[in-house]
């Protein structure tokens, strides 16, 4: 690995100015599973590394009536433990409990998974149907951006040279709501998703009908793709399989995907099709729902 | 020429521990080179085999994507410190007796993990042993006498008051 | 003193003692080879070729050598010279020493991506790393080969003028520009087709794949003022790396002394040198101790994965289901260099079928990958899944049930293998019957698209030779050093089978396994030999501490020494019963009579009898998917004398996994130039514990008539089964036939959608 000096700022203050001086040659370290072994391949080679961990809003989880405001370094392990964030927000445990492995978990965050950008990210589907809100300091103020305009092509973000992300918003879910998420891995563990799917749907008071429904699919265009057509091809529609089979087709047909080491276009295809099918189930399931055969 | 070098004060199986390093030596290259812990292994080096398992601050995590100089005022558990003596630790003795390792190159990495999941969870199912020690990866047991030790080393634990 | 067949009532044997070793590699103090730290030591790191197929035009070192902390820079001009010499390797096999000399170092091209070109070394491996960076490697560009089909082409990119043909067991003769080829023949194959109810014929691929050990190559090398050669390292076999490092260095054997330390995981990976002549080099021009270890990256690319294979199987049946004929053609990928396990595939590739006209036709195909190697029965697996596919193709046919097939056509004792020899004793159709008759055969299938599936494999372990040493002490503690490195437990196996023959218990044997310079001659802990034939040299030895020492009691009770027995850990006297004398009574009064006995054995035994093994496997379909999963795996394995049944067990077990992976998930993935893509255990991927469920196993015993336990090998032909089982498994589900390795979701699926739509 190259040398590079190591700074440990304690304060959001302190951190914006070692941004904006160092600008490209720094990079934020959270839980470090991509960035250490960015390092070590030599595709990383910043000239300073900033842990962002000793500093408390990033790394805090904060549940309140406005929702919840999650550090952006917060481990995912730290998010799965929280029982009450698991209750009302099982769509994030799913993605916090799938990257990786568990001990990838005890370090990776939420925050450098979506700043990392790859298309195929296992957080990013779920923040985009949670209507994830980011917000990103710099010295020269803040900003927020739903998290569905924060990647802009395969690990590529919108954050500029001096800015990062400070923590993500999540708003309280709506009544007879669900969501959730699910990838295809080829083993059972470890794997980078071939295609992954999030879904959250909002139930009429009868759990029949769809009054809200958003998908996120990731893997199959350069960014994880909020696919608005699939959602909206079922609203209003009835609870069924036809309707599932049927949003499940749309996302098929949104899908943007190239054939590379893990996959071929073709079987991503398929997968965002039966992935799509399989996370609106299970939101159906936790929204209080069930998918009746007609 | 630039002096990288950082002082670290951690603490690592109860003791505490100074050391000098660079930024860019992770945690698993102090343990093992600057410390000489070398029962932590390296198998990979990027995060997916597990053989460098520690458990920091209370959470197993791949000493390969820590940074030495993230150490600084944490603690840090490692195969070396969890026998009280001659005393084994019950994962120990159950990874001795039921046969659940062959050459033994990733055991500590797999005991060390399974020493956070019975902290956490005292009764886990078998699929849940599974699911938490996926990240270790074994090419000579086929893990089935790895899962029977953790779980009877579970009961164990559970059992002393 | 032989013990009789079948000889139920052992006192050590067949029990399951805890390993000395355990408390050492659960508190992680086993000291394996990356262990080491010696004063001083320097750290290596190698520069490997990103191209596959390249002639080295040139190699500027200048600004590598300048970077501070960089105490050398190495090409493979800076090592001697060699010709092509072809020296043994194990029993019939030889290797070519210059072909391996250049795989650890090339000199004018390189051949595979990751062969390695240049190395430095420094203070640090960062340093070291940071030093390759500044290497210059000039490189023409040569058109790659890099499948099968197209290396046996006449107008083949060539990667040697002129080569060693292979002989890994069998010679092979070259045939192509790019291969060394061979055949075996028994009876008249083209009769018994003529007069077949029934001829299929099927073609298969399989992909290389490596082995995946989890401990990387590490060497350490120290080399001393008076020029002796000492040697750390990760190995199988040590006596081999003393003999490759002597050769490649142009040292004598006797000034270079190799420890074996503790490994983690071989599996036929690690019977050679890679790194260590490059460290020795260093330690040699530096004067300080040096350590090398490789990356993970480095091994997938650098070290030796076992070959994708293409096989043509032909088979000839009666309507029955009687096999009368098959005509077999294996191609096999060599890699860089000849001498890939094309010939063991050939060998095995029929056996524990009773066919009596056969002919097998085999390739070892030069291309532009890593000199390809053994792993765990080499070339077994995937001429097992070609053959098990094509039983369970013709009982599908035939309207037979699978294990019946197998049953009829079973191998016996005496039936003649493709060799022409006949088969030793083998419980070929009990071992199937157990399978028959094991709830698992008939348990209720449950999933949403079930299947079930069965393959049956044999495999000949390795004699070679192997050497131990005995020590009965006053104290009556006894001390076994042997020469096969301990890869997974044998130290205890052999201590048990000392501990058996001489009576005493086992925790009283103390065993190690010393540098090459303190113990005999050994091979290497490969073929499935250690039990069975450094079993045989322990054995001796055992024999002959027991004569002197019976030598000893006469002295010491004044009799004739023809008058004294010895026979359950007790001496006596044939015609005065008040005359006896354990083994400890009789060591502790050695002092007296001489002093302490130290024996010697070398044994090199021709094999250690056939291993057969059949598994079972339930798995269900996601169709949605194409993703497999394993419900209920169930092995079944003849082990002649399970010495240590836990240890036979885990050795089942783990064939099983690593069979799975080769089946359903592990491949080397290459673009269209020859790179590697997957060089990571992120997407080379292996089982983990959440792909696999509990492993059941069932031991059998047909003693092994050339033991004195019975013992037969155990570690190689549990991964052979795997790839069958669960490709006759998926078509027992859902009616796919899949012909190629590996079995991924995606080309199950693929192969799924072709079903649906009818082509």
């Amino acid at each position: 690995m190259h040398n590079f000096d190591f700074k440990k700022p304690s304060s959001v203050t302190e951190l914006t100015a070692m941004m904006t001086s160092y600008g490209r040659d720094a990079r934020l370290l959270a839980g470090g599973t991509d960035l250490i072994v960015g390092m070590r391949s030599g595709n990383l080679r910043p000239a300073v590394v900033i842990d962002a961990k000793k500093i408390p809003t990033m790394v805090e989880i904060q549940l309140e009536k406005d929702g919840l405001t999650l550090g952006a370094a917060t481990s995912c392990r730290r998010i799965w433990e929280n029982r009450q964030v698991a209750d009302i927000y099982p769509a994030l445990i799913d993605s916090a409990s799938l990257i990786g492995g568990t001990s990838i978990q005890g370090r990776a965050s939420i925050g450098g998974n979506l700043c990392n950008a790859s298309p195929s990210a296992d957080s990013v589907p779920t923040l985009i149907v949670m209507r994830a809100v980011a917000t990103i300091v710099s010295s020269r103020g803040t900003r927020t951006l739903p998290v569905q305009d924060f990647c802009l092509g395969p690990r590529k973000n919108v954050l500029a040279d001096d800015e990062l992300l400070l923590q993500l918003h999540f708003p309280p879910p709506p009544k007879h709501s669900g969501g959730a998420f699910n990838r295809f891995i080829p083993r059972n563990e470890m794997d980078i998703a071939v295609v992954n799917a999030a879904a959250e749907v909002e139930l009429d008071s009868s759990h029949t009908r769809f009054v809200d429904v958003r998908i996120a699919i990731g893997a199959i265009a350069p960014t994880p793709l909020f696919v608005s057509e699939a959602g909206n091809a079922i609203k209003n529609k009835p609870v069924n399989r036809k309707t599932i089979d049927h949003a499940g087709d749309v996302a098929m047909a949104c899908a943007k995907p190239i054939s590379d080491l893990r996959g071929t276009a073709d079987q991503r295809r398929d997968l965002t099709r039966i992935m799509t099918i399989r996370a609106l189930e299970m939101a159906v399931r936790r929204a209080g729902g069930t998918v009746t055969d007609d | 020429m630039t002096d990288y070098t950082t002082r670290i004060t951690t603490v690592i199986n109860g003791q505490e521990e100074t050391f000098f390093c660079e930024p860019r030596e992770s945690l698993l290259e102090i343990l093992r080179d600057r410390l000489q812990l070398t029962g932590t292994k390296e198998g990979c080096n990027d995060g997916n085999c597990g053989a460098c398992t520690v458990i920091l601050d209370g959470v197993s995590v791949n000493s390969c994507c820590v940074l030495g100089v993230e150490a600084e005022n944490a603690s840090i558990e490692t195969i070396e410190g969890l026998a009280d003596g001659d005393s084994l630790h019950p994962l120990q003795q159950a990874f001795i007796r039921e046969t659940a390792l062959q050459c033994g190159y990733c055991t500590p990495g797999l005991i060390m993990a399974a020493k956070d999941l019975l902290a956490h969870e005292p009764l886990p199912s078998n699929e849940r042993i599974r699911l938490w020690l996926a990240n270790n990866l074994c090419r000579c047991t086929g893990y089935t006498r790895i899962i029977k030790a953790v779980a009877q080393a579970a009961k164990e634990l559970h059992q002393k008051p | 003193m032989k013990h009789a067949e079948g000889q139920v009532d052992f006192k050590v044997i067949g029990t399951t003692p805890e390993r000395p070793d355990g408390i050492e590699k659960v508190t992680g103090r086993a000291r394996f080879a990356d262990d080491i730290h010696l004063p001083r030591m320097l750290f290596g790191k190698i520069l490997r070729s990103p191209h596959a197929h390249a002639i080295i035009k040139d190699i500027d070192t200048s600004k590598a050598r300048a970077l501070p902390g960089v105490h050398g820079v190495l090409t493979g001009g800076d090592f001697p010279q060699l010709e092509s010499t072809v020296i043994p390797h194990g029993g019939a096999s030889t290797i070519d020493i210059r072909d391996l000399a250049e795989n650890c170092i090339a000199r004018d091209k390189t051949l595979y991506d990751g062969h390695a070109v240049a190395a430095a070394v420094a203070d640090n491996y960062h340093i070291a790393e940071q030093a390759l960076e500044l290497i210059e490697v000039d490189y023409e560009i040569l058109e790659p080969v890099l499948e099968i089909e197209d290396a046996l082409k006449d107008d083949a990119p060539v990667l040697h003028e002129t080569f060693s043909p292979g002989r890994f067991i069998l010679q092979t003769e070259k045939s192509h520009s790019n291969a060394g080829s061979f055949k075996l023949k028994l009876g008249d194959a083209d009769r018994a087709f003529q007069n077949a109810d029934h001829v299929l014929e099927e073609n298969f691929q399989t992909r290389c794949l490596h082995q995946g050990y989890i401990e990387p190559h590490s060497v350490t090398v120290e080399w001393s003022h008076n020029d002796i050669m000492s040697v750390w390292t990760s190995t199988q076999g040590h006596f081999a790396i003393r003999e490759q490092l002597a050769f490649i260095l142009g040292h004598p054997l006797n000034k270079v002394k190799v420890t074996p330390m503790e490994i983690g995981g071989g599996f036929g990976g690690k019977d050679q040198v890679y790194i260590e002549p490059i460290a020795a080099m260093f330690a040699k021009k530096t004067g300080r101790p040096v350590k090398i270890a490789m990356s993970r990256a480095d091994m997938l690319r650098g070290t030796g994965p076992s070959p994708g294979a293409n096989i043509r199987v032909k088979l000839a049946a009666k309507k029955d289901g009687t096999l009368l004929g098959a005509d077999l053609t294996l191609a096999y990928e060599a890699g860089a260099y000849p001498g890939g396990p094309v010939t063991s595939a050939a060998l095995q590739a029929t056996a524990r079928y009773n066919i009596p006209d056969q002919q097998i036709l085999g390739h070892d195909v030069l291309l532009n990958k890593p000199k390809m190697k053994q792993y765990r029965a080499p070339g077994g697996l995937p001429v097992n899944f070609a053959m098990e596919s094509m039983l369970d193709i013709l009982a599908r046919k035939l309207e037979l049930d699978p294990l019946e097939l197998r049953l009829t056509n079973a191998m016996v004792t005496g039936d003649r293998m493709i060799t022409g020899i006949p088969c030793q004793k083998i419980g070929g159709k009990e071992l199937l019957k157990a399978v028959q008759t094991h709830p698992h055969f008939t348990s209720p299938l449950t999933g949403r698209n079930p299947g079930r599936g069965l393959a049956y494999a044999m495999w000949f372990g390795a004699g070679m030779t192997s050497s131990a040493v005995l020590t009965a002490n006053p104290d009556g503690s006894v001390k076994l050093s042997v020469g096969t490195p301990d890869l997974s437990g044998t130290r205890m196996t052999l201590a048990m089978q000392a501990a058996e023959t001489l009576g005493i218990p086992v925790s009283s044997i103390s065993v190690s396994i010393p540098d090459t310079d303190s113990i005999a001659f050994s091979f290497m802990a490969v073929g499935s030999r250690t039990t069975h034939s450094t079993g045989l040299a322990v054995y001796d030895a055992a024999q002959q501490l027991l004569r002197q020492m019976t030598e000893r009691a006469a002295l010491y009770w004044d009799v004739d020494e023809t008058d004294v027995t010895f026979s359950d850990g007790v001496f006596n006297h044939q015609k005065d019963s008040t005359l006896t004398l354990t083994f400890t009574e009789m060591a502790h009064l050695l002092e007296k009579l001489g002093g302490p006995i130290t024996v010697q054995s070398s044994v090199t035994p021709k094999s250690n009898g056939a291993q057969l093994t059949a598994h079972l496997v339930d798995i269900d379909v996601d169709t949605e998917t194409g993703k497999i999963e394993i419900q209920r795996y169930t092995a079944f394995q003849d082990v002649g004398k399970a010495i240590h049944p836990d240890y036979v067990s885990g050795q089942m077990q783990g064939g099983v996994a690593q069979g799975v992976g080769w089946a359903l998930s592990e491949a080397y993935q290459y673009d269209e130039a020859g790179h590697l893509l997957n060089t990571t255990l992120l997407d080379y991927r292996m089982p983990t514990s959440l792909d696999l469920p509990d492993i059941e196993t069932v031991i059998l015993e047909t003693p092994n008539p050339n033991h004195p336990f019975g013992v037969r090998g155990v570690g190689e032909s549990s991964i052979m089964p795997p790839a069958g089982a669960l490709a006759n498994a998926l078509y027992d589900a859902v009616g796919i036939r899949m012909t190629a390795l590996p079995m991924t979701p995606g080309a199950v699926l693929e192969k799924l959608k072709k079903k649906q739509r009818g082509s």
